[in-house]
């Protein structure tokens, strides 16, 4: 029951093999069990899923059901949910209850899906590696001594592990992207300003978006379909035609699915640094899509090898500014001795924020501090343009770019928490997106020698959701590595 | 780039952060490490490029200039250290 993916859970519950309370309860079993070993989970509400759980059962029952209603999902800790604590894995906001549900919280809710609980994640989302959580790491669930990447490491770990067959994250730099990889699922950032950000607790404004994680990519198009939407209360939402994301995927199977699709190969992807396994992987995966198909043409990225420099710009810059909210007066934790203001809030945020979280707010406040501005900040914005204008110039000769999602496959926990710069180059392959606002996922296409999944990481120009998620859906119909599971999940 | 202790303990000053003498050292190296990585745009020539803050180029929407949040005061309070009588409550700030 637990191993489905969403569309044959959904296919379930309506022919009524089993109720979505039973669904729930089993993957609540699951979560009881597993969990101990993985730390997927900072919050696990048992009681209000059954809730939800029959109140999915009353909409079946009356035949009013979506193709989410009953599915049991789990949020990233730093989506603000109603009556269920925040935490944003920090002791900052360790007992911090959100008044309102984020814009994609609530469509969820709406869309009849059955929160079980907040999944772990790296502190503020800063992190690749699920590491610097104030609840302690995330395991890997193909070998608990191994990161499942970050910062969403929690919702890809419960993913992965069948305690959930879908959760949302937060992608920043490459937060859904690089930890589906490392976890061997699928993940989705979609355009900036298609999801909300209201109640997704801010890190770096101009570059976070919410998105979702899932076996499949259909289940990603599912989700989308409910998650995405205008929002008046997030400013920078993007009012324009709904899309039905699954529009490409119903199309009946032919033998050369792919056929007209152009995929672009930077060769900046494909020189230094990636793994030989994960090399080997790639080319294995691009065969495949050129079977499906598919021909590929290579393209150039010449200012893409600046893209993590830029990010240690601008998402520190943005984050020292949005974490200043966090001063021990409005919300969340407030040190216990001090002499006065000034002590206080110096004292109240050595407290409450993690190293990693205080390293990207230093680094912050010294680009936009005076006399650095132009220096940093200025020249970062003006790297991110090219980058940008990289990107529109490969899109004129092809419709998807293809290649790694990260340099390696999961590495052990504590390898690369002692030299930040090491740990962020992580996110070589998956920051650009960020940088330009354009849509990338992650889908599993192999394993490395350690037995670590791999992820192809699937980019395409603005809005260009429906066909990526075609490319990955007609990938995983002629393939099964999305059905590969850790020898945990099938116990 | 070079870092000071001094430098850190500026920078940790505006950012409201107390960064005691025990750590300093280890933080003004793993920013010194990070200033190094940055510092490779330098060399990039953006002579004439427009900055880009922004991921679409959209202007801000404007809404009606009418009242539509409701007073939420007490509930958004709820999650507050310390609050008396609606007020935020913090050490004195006038002698």
């Amino acid at each position: 029951m637990v191993a489905g993916s969403i569309a044959e859970l959904a296919e379930a519950l309506r022919a009524k093999h089993y109720s979505s309370v039973e669904l729930t309860q089993a993957h609540l079993e699951r979560i009881a069990r597993l969990d101990p070993v993985l730390n997927a989970f900072i919050t696990v509400d048992c009681e209000r899923a059954l809730e939800a759980a029959r109140v999915a059962d009353a909409a079946i029952a009356a035949g009013e059901a979506g193709p989410l209603t009953g599915i049991p999902i789990a949020h990233k800790d730093i989506l603000a949910t109603e009556g269920m604590r925040t935490t944003c894995g920090s002791r900052m906001l360790a007992n911090y209850t959100s008044p309102f549900d984020a814009h994609v919280v609530g469509r969820l809710k709406h869309a009849g899906t059955v929160l079980v609980g907040k999944t772990n994640m790296d502190e503020f989302a800063m992190g690749s590696s699920s590491e610097t959580s104030y609840f302690g790491p995330v395991k890997n669930p193909w070998n608990p001594g191994y990161v499942p990447g970050g910062s969403s490491g929690g919702s890809a770990a419960a993913v992965a592990a069948r305690l959930v067959p879908a959760s949302t994250g937060t992608d920043t730099g490459g937060s859904i992207r690089q930890p589906a990889a490392l976890s061997g699922i699928c993940g989705l950032k979609p355009t900036y300003g298609i999801c909300s950000r209201y109640g997704l607790v801010a890190f770096a404004s101009s570059l976070d978006q919410a998105g979702p994680f899932a076996q499949t990519a259909r289940d990603l198009a599912l989700l989308l379909n409910a998650m995405a939407g205008f929002d008046p209360r997030d400013s920078t939402s993007l009012d324009r035609p709904v899309e039905d994301y699954t529009r490409a995927l119903n199309a009946p199977g032919r033998a050369k699915p792919l056929s007209g699709l152009t995929i672009g190969l930077p060769r900046e992807y494909f020189s230094v640094g990636v793994d030989t396994d994960v090399a080997r992987a790639i080319d294995a995966a691009l065969a495949e899509l050129r079977a499906l198909g598919a021909t590929t043409v290579d393209v150039s990225l010449p200012n893409v090898g600046l893209a993590v420099p830029v990010y240690y710009v601008i998402a520190p810059a943005e984050a020292s500014s949005n974490l200043s909210r966090f001063d021990g007066v409005r919300y969340g934790h407030r040190a216990a001795a001090y002499t006065d203001l000034t002590d206080m809030y110096r004292k109240t945020r050595a407290e409450g924020f993690g190293a990693e979280v205080k390293r990207r707010i230093l680094v912050g406040t010294y680009v936009l501090s005076h006399g650095y501005y132009d220096a940093y900040y200025l020249k970062a914005q003006q790297v991110r343009r090219l980058i940008a204008d990289d990107f529109r110039r490969a899109y004129t000769t092809c419709n998807v770019i293809v290649g790694p999602t990260a340099p390696t496959a999961a590495f052990p926990i504590g390898a690369k928490t002692g030299d930040p710069v090491e740990m962020y180059l992580n996110d070589i392959f998956t920051v650009a997106a960020n940088l330009t606002g354009a849509p990338a996922m992650s889908i599993p296409c192999g394993f490395d020698g350690n037995g670590m999944p791999i992820g192809l990481q699937i980019q395409g120009d603005y809005f260009s959701e429906a066909m990526m998620l075609n490319v990955a859906h007609r990938f995983q119909s002629a393939t099964d590595w999305h059905r590969r599971t850790p020898t945990m999940a099938s116990t | 780039m070079t870092l000071s202790i001094t430098d850190v303990q500026r920078i940790a000053h505006l950012a409201r952060i107390e960064i005691d003498s025990g750590q300093a050292e280890e933080v003004r190296a793993k920013l010194e490490a990070i200033f190094g990585m940055i510092d490779e745009l330098n060399a990039v020539d953006t002579t004439g490029v427009l900055p880009m803050a922004h991921a679409q180029d959209v202007t801000l929407p404007l809404r009606d200039d009418k009242v539509t949040a409701p007073d939420s005061r007490v509930l958004f309070q709820g999650g507050a250290p310390a609050v008396e009588d609606g007020l935020y409550l913090v050490p004195k700030v006038l002698e």
